[in-house]
């Protein structure tokens, strides 16, 4: 209950300052839409169905980058934690491209992969990458010794540890990193798309500003915001599940 | 004859500055299968050392441990641990936690299943078989973290501080039934505490060691004729006979908090 008064009073000071700011501003309508503008520029959106399409083509990128970006983040670190020699050597190239924003990459991204599709999906998989791969390596090699006693008192041997024990224990841990992946890389689909993908959000926000309508940009905007907040709503639910489930309270 | 025996073990290990810390020093012991062995001191006494030595956790830097016969080189399901923190694993169910020693053997499932909840039943939980860990006591988590011990059969059961984290009635309930259950399994027993009063209900014979270096000061035979009752005249004078042990040592002036 509580919740729902700060959510609708952050709505009202949220509308009242951007209405505000559209009337006192005296800004052309087709530069700073006002909330009834852009309101009215969602609906066209929805109706012609552009923002269905644009919404699933971003949602389909997405999951893929984001997936294998995990899938495969949590497959190497989980195998890099556990050999530290190895990790050893490769730390260091981690930490240098870790604070590299992805979109440093992209004409490198677009001379290898070319322009359209692939940048967006490359661009979400880098985001995604290095949080998930840092949190799994530091999971694996912070986890309580008692499982790997456990494993070798009960004759689990390697490779199967990985699988069986390592990977579900640590798991909590890495919740974590694919939580914080998912934000940062949310935040990374638009860039992506702005370099030449013919479809999705971020060719919406680029269409847009070509065609001068502001108030698509808006309804843009606040659809990638939404949808950000439902995907964090839902990471953090199920994230609230593991955590539930192995029995570690929540600070 | 003697089942477990270590001859001679000494460990060392190197701490981060490079000085050298003495944890066992020229330990000698001799177990017959079947009986209940505390091992009983103050921290750094090397109680916990020699316990995984024996387990194959760790290798002695010096010295020969050997198990009917057989040198110890690494642990094997034939001696079963049993930790301080009962090294559950969250995600799987009571059940499923009890059937993993079982999973690394050739039984079919249905089988494992069955001897797991035949000894979930021997530890008085075979209502929470569907339960997570994280849903139960300290006191019942210990108990499936015996009944995952006993469900592999094992010969020896090695215990370290296993209700050092549980309040004092929790923990007299579970000593009385972990002597129970395992005088009826016959199993040996290697137990390692630092609660004289533990160490007497539960053990056959109390192994008292001290630190600096971790030795063992004596072995002392625990005759209670079968009555283990914590408010009996032999309880205490064996309990005096420990206090004595530990008091006795002039040469030494670390304060002990036992």
């Amino acid at each position: 209950m509580q919740k729902v008064k700060y959510i609708g009073g952050a709505l009202v000071i949220l509308l009242a300052a951007w209405q505000a700011a559209s009337r006192l501003g005296g800004w052309n309508e087709a530069l700073f839409p006002s909330p009834w503008s852009t309101l009215r520029g969602l609906g066209e959106l929805l109706a012609s169905g552009v923002l269905a399409a644009d919404i699933s083509a971003s949602l389909g990128r997405f999951a893929l980058g984001y997936i294998s970006a995990v899938l495969l983040a949590m497959g190497l670190g989980l195998v890099l934690g556990w050999y530290r020699n190895i990790w050893n050597y490769l730390n260091p190239i981690a930490q240098v491209l870790r604070p590299v924003s992805p979109v440093a990459w992209l004409p490198f991204i677009v001379l290898f992969f070319g322009i359209g599709e692939m940048p967006a999906l490359v661009i979400i998989f880098i985001a995604a990458f290095f949080p998930v791969l840092l949190a799994t390596v530091a999971a694996v090699q912070g986890m309580d010794p008692v499982y790997l006693k456990v494993a070798r008192n009960f004759g689990i041997g390697q490779p199967r540890i990985l699988g069986k024990i390592v990977f579900p224990a640590v798991f909590p841990r890495i919740a974590t990193g694919l939580h914080l992946a998912l934000g940062t890389a949310w935040v990374f689909l638009v860039a992506g798309e702005m370099a030449g993908a013919q479809s999705g959000l971020g060719f919406l926000i680029i269409d847009a500003r070509n065609n001068l309508r502001a108030d698509w940009l808006m309804a843009a905007i606040i659809t990638i915001g939404v949808l950000g907040l439902a995907l964090d709503g839902i990471v953090s639910y199920l994230e609230g599940q593991i955590y539930r489930r192995w029995g570690i309270r929540r600070n | 004859m003697s089942y477990i025996k270590a001859e001679d073990v000494s460990r060392q290990f190197t701490r981060a500055d490079g000085s050298v810390f003495q944890a066992l020093d020229h330990v000698d012991l001799e177990v017959k299968q079947g009986e209940f062995i505390c091992l009983l001191g103050p921290s750094g006494c090397g109680k916990s050392t020699l316990l995984n030595i024996l387990a194959g956790f760790e290798s002695a830097s010096a010295g020969k441990v050997t198990i009917a016969g057989q040198a110890v080189t690494k642990p094997s399901p034939r001696y079963v641990t049993i930790f301080q923190n009962y090294g559950l694993l969250p995600w799987r169910t009571v059940l499923k936690n009890v059937e993993l020693g079982l999973e690394e053997q050739p039984i079919p499932a249905a089988a494992r299943e069955k001897t797991a909840r035949h000894y979930l039943e021997v530890v008085g939980l075979q209502d929470f078989a569907d339960s997570h860990p994280a849903e139960l006591s300290g006191g019942m988590q210990q108990r499936v973290a015996i009944a995952r011990a006993l469900a592999v059969d094992p010969e020896i059961i090695f215990m370290d501080e296993p209700f050092a984290a549980l309040d004092a009635l929790t923990r007299m309930k579970l000593q009385d039934e972990v002597s129970a259950i395992c005088r009826e399994q016959k199993k040996t027993i290697i137990f390692v505490t630092h609660d004289i009063d533990e160490a007497v209900v539960l053990a056959d014979r109390v192994v008292v060691m001290t630190p600096n270096p971790g030795h063992i000061k004596t072995i002392l035979p625990v005759d209670l004729h079968g009555q283990r009752d914590r408010t009996s005249p032999d309880f205490w004078d064996i309990r005096e006979r420990i206090f004595e042990c530990f008091a006795l040592k002039p040469e030494d002036k670390t304060e002990y908090y036992i």
